[in-house]
């Protein structure tokens, strides 16, 4: 009993860290870019200064938006905070792990973008509607492909659960998968592109032509918008703590020592400053794609993801 | 049978850069381009040379790494840089061409995959070789090959994807029976180079001919000097009275 109340204790302190660490890894993400492209970089906690800024001011709604628009931020906002809340972050086994595996999360995202693509229509501006086309196109081609590199995953680890797959990717200690390399690269394709990164749109730009995400949320102001950007970040830190965790768990807590724990803080902070650096020079070295580019490229990371689960069959099970 | 964790550190390493000789032969086929194409080959030949000379580490024959220092030299180096140094002379380095339905082409790779990985199960089966496993993909490497000569048109590509097909015939020559004897292997070494030098004066001929090199204008009857532009069929028919 006790036992158990640490633990839930602990998944709640651990979705807190989850959710309140966001806006850092988002401020860390920006702050490497400025440096890497010779700009002047903000401050570390620049994005809290933002969220705050935001909260504090009023909001400006539309005469004709119905309940829908005044809806969307929280739905958006709580359904990243139960994804956070799914994924293990610090330690594994933990009970909130339990209540979804990677294909809820998957449907956790999928919930988010399916109301804020219709609050992008619900004000009746040309850009909402663009906006809310191209989004729910991209996912369209983007989820199949997150699906597929979950299944290979899990096809290789035996569960859809994320908390087992950690445990058997533990337990295995290094075997060279090509299988799962794939699914990195896929995993790591669909992530940008779900998050709305560089080579599919990009999240500094209010360019009409351009913009994706940006354009469904244009008419969001004050609190709305603020919970609105700080699920992006949520979003973009459960990709990160995704790739993270799945292929490098090590470091991860798997008891409840304080001792472990410590560990596993550090261990994921490393993890996800080094991620983080490599998602900069990814968004650094590459322009930003036509939006008709962008099905050959979820394309491309749909076949990365069938080609990992065909090397598993073929390769590693060995027929 | 064996999973991939029971297997030691070399072979696992010999499976995930096998992985890696298919995925650049799906590079081939989704790229457009001809300079990242050519780029792409030269990663497959040396790809294909680190899994023959973890081949030989592991097999102990040492006349591999003779193979994987001949495959280094010329599929690494010469023959790119020959189809590099054409590619800037005919002037088609930056050229595009435009791939009829990209989507659908890789997933009949993807398919070819699944029909080579049936094709082998007997043999793998029968084998019993550490790199039993890895013989579907040196099949489907030469089978993706035939598929890049399908499905593209400029002549250059083609090539390519001939020499694809002669590194996959060399992948599973490795894999499944630890290499051909030295001589034969020699022999199909400087057939491949020579193959090379001629598709070069071949490609020559053509673009001299028919100031283009999509294959496609080969199956034209019209002489050579007589006009370099031969006119549509539709164009012509108009201009009847």
């Amino acid at each position: 009993m006790d036992h158990q109340l640490t633990a839930w204790l602990l998944a709640a302190a651990q979705t807190a860290l989850f959710v309140g660490a966001a806006p850092l890894l988002a401020g860390w993400v920006k702050r490497v870019k400025c440096h890497m492209q010779n700009r002047a970089a903000p401050a570390l906690w620049q994005p809290y200064r933002d969220l705050a800024k935001l909260f504090r001011k009023d909001m400006v709604l539309a005469e004709n938006a119905s309940w829908l628009f005044r809806a969307t931020p929280y739905i958006v906002f709580g359904a990243m905070s139960l994804a956070a809340a799914a994924v293990p972050l610090v330690a594994v086994d933990l009970p909130t792990g339990a209540i979804a595996d990677v294909i809820v999360l998957v449907g956790f995202f999928a919930l988010a973008r399916f109301f804020t693509a219709l609050a992008g229509m619900d004000i009746g501006t040309a850009f909402g509607g663009m906006g809310s086309s191209r989004e729910m196109t991209i996912a369209a081609l983007a989820e199949p492909a997150m699906l597929m590199a979950v299944f290979t995953l899990s096809m290789t680890a035996g569960s859809t659960n994320l908390s087992s797959a950690i445990h058997y990717v533990l337990d295995a200690g290094l075997v060279l998968r090509p299988s799962f390399l794939f699914a990195l690269l896929a995993l790591a394709m669909v992530a940008v592109a779900e998050t709305g990164r560089v080579p599919v749109d990009n999240p500094a730009t209010h360019l009409e032509l351009t913009m994706i995400h940006e354009a469904m949320i244009l008419e969001y102001s004050g609190r709305h918008l603020a919970l609105i950007e700080w699920a992006a970040q949520i979003k973009l830190m459960i990709y990160a703590v995704l790739v993270a965790n799945i292929f490098w768990p090590w470091g991860i807590a798997q008891e409840f020592t304080s001792e472990a724990l410590g560990i596993g803080v550090v261990a994921i902070a490393t993890k996800l400053t080094a991620l983080a650096v490599v998602l900069v020079v990814w968004e650094t070295v590459l322009a930003k794609l036509r939006i008709f580019r962008v099905p050959p490229f979820l394309g491309f990371a749909f076949l990365l993801s069938l080609l990992g689960m065909l090397t598993h069959v073929v390769l590693e099970t060995g027929g | 049978m064996t999973e991939l964790s029971q297997l030691s550190l070399y072979n696992q390493a010999i499976i995930l850069f096998a992985a890696l000789v298919l995925f650049t032969s799906f590079i081939m086929l989704a790229q457009a381009r001809m300079l990242p194409m050519i780029f792409a080959f030269a990663w497959q030949g040396m790809l294909l040379a680190v899994v023959t000379a973890l081949v030989a580490l592991v097999s102990g024959h040492p006349h591999l790494y003779i193979s994987a220092a001949l495959t280094v030299a010329l599929k690494v180096f010469l023959i790119p840089w020959l189809l590099y140094r054409l590619a800037v002379k005919l002037n088609i380095h930056l050229e595009a061409e435009a791939i009829k339905y990209p989507s659908l082409l890789l997933l009949a790779g993807a398919g070819l995959v699944i029909f080579s990985y049936y094709v082998a199960l007997p043999i793998v089966h029968l084998s019993g070789l550490a790199t039993r496993n890895t013989i579907a993909v040196s099949i489907a490497v030469v089978l993706l090959g035939m598929l890049l000569m399908i499905a593209r048109k400029k002549a250059v590509a083609q090539v390519i994807g001939f020499m694809s097909i002669e590194n996959g015939l060399f992948f599973s020559a490795v894999v499944s029976t630890y290499g051909m004897p030295l001589i034969v292997e020699l022999g199909v070494a400087f057939d491949v180079l020579v193959a090379a030098i001629l598709f070069g004066v071949f490609f020559f001929h053509m673009s001299e001919s028919f100031d283009s090199l999509d294959v496609d204008r080969l199956t034209r009857l019209s002489e050579v000097h007589e006009s370099l532009f031969p006119p549509e069929e539709g164009a012509s028919e108009e201009e009847r009275p």
